[in-house]
């Protein structure tokens, strides 16, 4: 049984980030395994969950969804065994500090040690990233270049983009991943989300032929990655 | 007025006209560049002399600065290719003679366009996410209103009451007449404008633990037939939707500040049929097709129910003018098809058979578009901005 809970999708779902939670539990439903999908809005209390899903978010948004999880369950629901899929200001809230408006040392969660300052200029557009050998496809559109702590180990090498600072992006941790590729990042790249979904079940899946591969390959071809 | 006046509006009207007789484009950009190059007042100069009303917001422009120009009747400057920042602007003012002008202003170039053109009435329609790649976030769209609205104390802002974002941005306006329209998409204020705590809605209103709330009275509304300032009126649109009455409401109210007849005006908008393409029947080759814009999530919500029997296709790009980013497909309702075949079609069809296959949507992707050109059912096709233009050059009307 899979349980992915779609954390606060009013505040941290700004670029259709709630797709990664839907193609989570579609993937793991079309190869027969049980998966639900929980939403869990603002003011609830965060629910015991396999996974959970974090989306990007505007500053006043983002802030707020900190703020609520700092004094809920969550960190000590992953200490215990749950997975992390963030994404964008997602992955920024997991980290130590963040920037809001007006403020740049708004605290994390800090379950990583990432410190997100404020860049000279936004990234906007495509970003590639090399993870295990393989290209990940998406799209940023972030204000933030975060650095990661001497023990953190990168999600990937930046191929085009910005990512965490133009070098690398995003991180992984233990049971934790997150990148700045917004949005539906796990539709366009349907072999990480058959990778996560692996490592969370904790077991090695039957391939699954979808009309996600063409697209997979298509954006590819147009990154030239 | 000056020369170098004279010779701009005089050059906007020559290298438009010119781009159009080669055919470059609809011939609105270009002579407006020039236009501008030689006096960077025109705008200013152009409608000096004139009553002008901007409309803006994420959805709804386009129609909406139609009926206010059907509506006002006569001799009306307006930006109909939708061409709307300023060399659109100073091209459609350029070409037009008469006094009075309605313009369609791109969200972020609103307080510009009022600094340069001070209207009479800026009608506001709604705010939501859209093309977030060029225009960010829609929460600082609504901070550059909120200041615009502040340094135009002149300015009457005919706003929607039922969008908290749009509330937000001119509840400090000296004038401001509201309007209680329809206004289904709520995901983009969720929190609040104002301390982003949750917003709490009920079915007919909206307000904030910190104060924020509806503004409690309202001059226009639609809640059990629509009132206009008091006046009620029998509307009757041919142009479907929820959204286009919220439209007309909006446009309507607009008129009656600008003291236009309103009965007269109200006939107008009901006889509209079609606007810039949209929703009537064109011809394709054998196939009958009706064409609906919606480019974003808020429009596509509204779009789902206007579509009929028959064929469903979908044309989704990501071109400059689009957003070159479609992850807002996953904010889209598409689980409402479910049990229904949707061709998917544009630059970016594989995008949306991923997110339809993910909705659990039959979806089957065409590439070649003259397979679909055979004798078949009448077809709906919903595609946005750039797909849409090509599909209304691919057509023609009935």
């Amino acid at each position: 049984m899979l349980t992915v809970a779609l954390i606060f999708p009013e505040l941290l779902g700004t670029y259709g980030d709630g797709g990664n939670a839907r193609v989570l539990v579609e993937r793991a439903r079309q190869r027969g395994i049980d998966a639900n999908l929980v939403v869990v809005g603002v003011g609830e209390e965060v629910p015991s969950a396999t996974l959970f899903v974090l989306g990007g978010g505007e500053d006043g948004p983002q802030g707020l969804a900190a703020d609520q999880l700092r004094v809920s369950s969550f960190a000590s629901r992953v200490e215990d065994g749950s997975f992390v899929v963030a994404v964008c200001a997602g992955l920024q809230i997991l980290g130590t500090t963040f920037c809001v408006e007006g403020r740049d040392d708004y605290p994390g969660l800090n379950l990583v040690d990432a410190v997100t300052r404020r860049a000279k200029k936004r990234a906007v557009g495509e970003l590639a990233v090399r993870v295990k050998g393989r290209a990940l496809v998406g799209f940023e559109n972030h204000g933030g270049t975060t650095t990661l702590g001497a023990g953190v180990t990168p999600l990937g090498e930046v191929l085009r983009g910005r990512g965490n600072d133009g070098k690398v992006d995003g991180f992984v941790a233990e049971r934790v991943w997150a990148t700045y590729a917004h949005g539906p990042v796990l539709a366009l790249n349907p072999w990480w989300a058959d990778e996560i979904l692996g490592a969370v079940l904790g077991v090695s899946l039957e391939p699954l032929v979808t009309v996600a591969d063409d697209l997979y390959e298509e954006r590819r071809g147009a990154l030239k990655v | 007025m000056t020369w170098r006046y004279k010779v701009a509006r005089g050059a906007v009207i020559f290298v438009n006209r010119l781009a159009r007789r080669i055919g470059r484009g609809s011939g609105t950009v270009i002579g407006g560049r020039v236009g501008l190059a030689i006096s960077g007042n025109l705008l200013t100069d152009l409608t000096r002399d004139r009553t002008v009303v901007l409309v803006s917001g994420t959805n709804g422009k386009t129609t909406t600065t139609a009926m206010i120009t059907a509506g006002w009747g006569g001799n009306v400057a307006t930006n109909a290719t939708g061409s709307n920042m300023v060399q659109g602007h100073v091209a459609a003012l350029a070409d037009s003679l008469g006094n009075r002008a309605v313009l369609e202003v791109d969200e972020s170039w609103l307080p510009e366009t009022i600094v340069a053109t001070r209207p009479s009435v800026v009608t506001l329609l709604n705010l939501s996410r859209d093309q977030l790649d060029r225009a960010s976030e829609v929460r600082h769209l609504a901070e550059l209103w909120r200041e615009a609205v502040k340094n135009s104390p002149e300015v009457t802002f005919v706003a929607n009451a039922n969008d908290p974002l749009v509330v937000y941005a001119t509840r400090d306006g000296a004038r401001v007449v509201w309007c209680d329209v329809p206004t289904p998409w709520r995901l983009d204020a969720a929190s609040c404008p104002r301390c982003a705590q949750s917003l709490r809605f009920s079915q007919t209103s909206w307000e904030c633990e910190c104060g924020f709330a509806k503004p409690s009275t309202v001059d226009t509304f639609t809640d059990g037939g629509l009132t206009v300032r008091g006046h009620p009126l029998s509307l009757d649109l041919a142009l479907p939707g929820e959204f286009n009455v919220a439209n007309a409401a909006v446009a309507l109210t607009a008129l009656s500040v600008l003291g236009a007849d309103v009965p007269s005006a109200l006939a107008r908008l009901n006889g509209l049929t079609s606007v810039a393409g949209r929703y009537a029947i064109r011809k394709w080759g054998p196939r009958d097709l009706r064409l609906i814009l919606a480019k974003n999530p808020a429009g596509f919500s509204a779009a789902l129910p206007l579509i009929g029997a028959g064929e469903l296709w979908i044309a989704i790009n990501a071109r400059v003018a689009d957003g070159r980013d479609p992850s807002w497909l996953y904010d889209v309702p598409f689980e409402q098809l479910t049990g229904r075949k949707v061709i998917c079609l544009g630059e970016r069809r594989l995008d949306l058979a991923t997110r339809l296959f993910y909705a659990g949507v039959d979806a089957t992707v065409v590439d070649e578009l003259d397979s679909l050109a055979v004798p078949g059912a009448p077809v709906t096709v919903v595609a946005n901005y750039t797909a849409f233009e090509q599909w209304r050059q691919r057509t023609v009307e009935c």
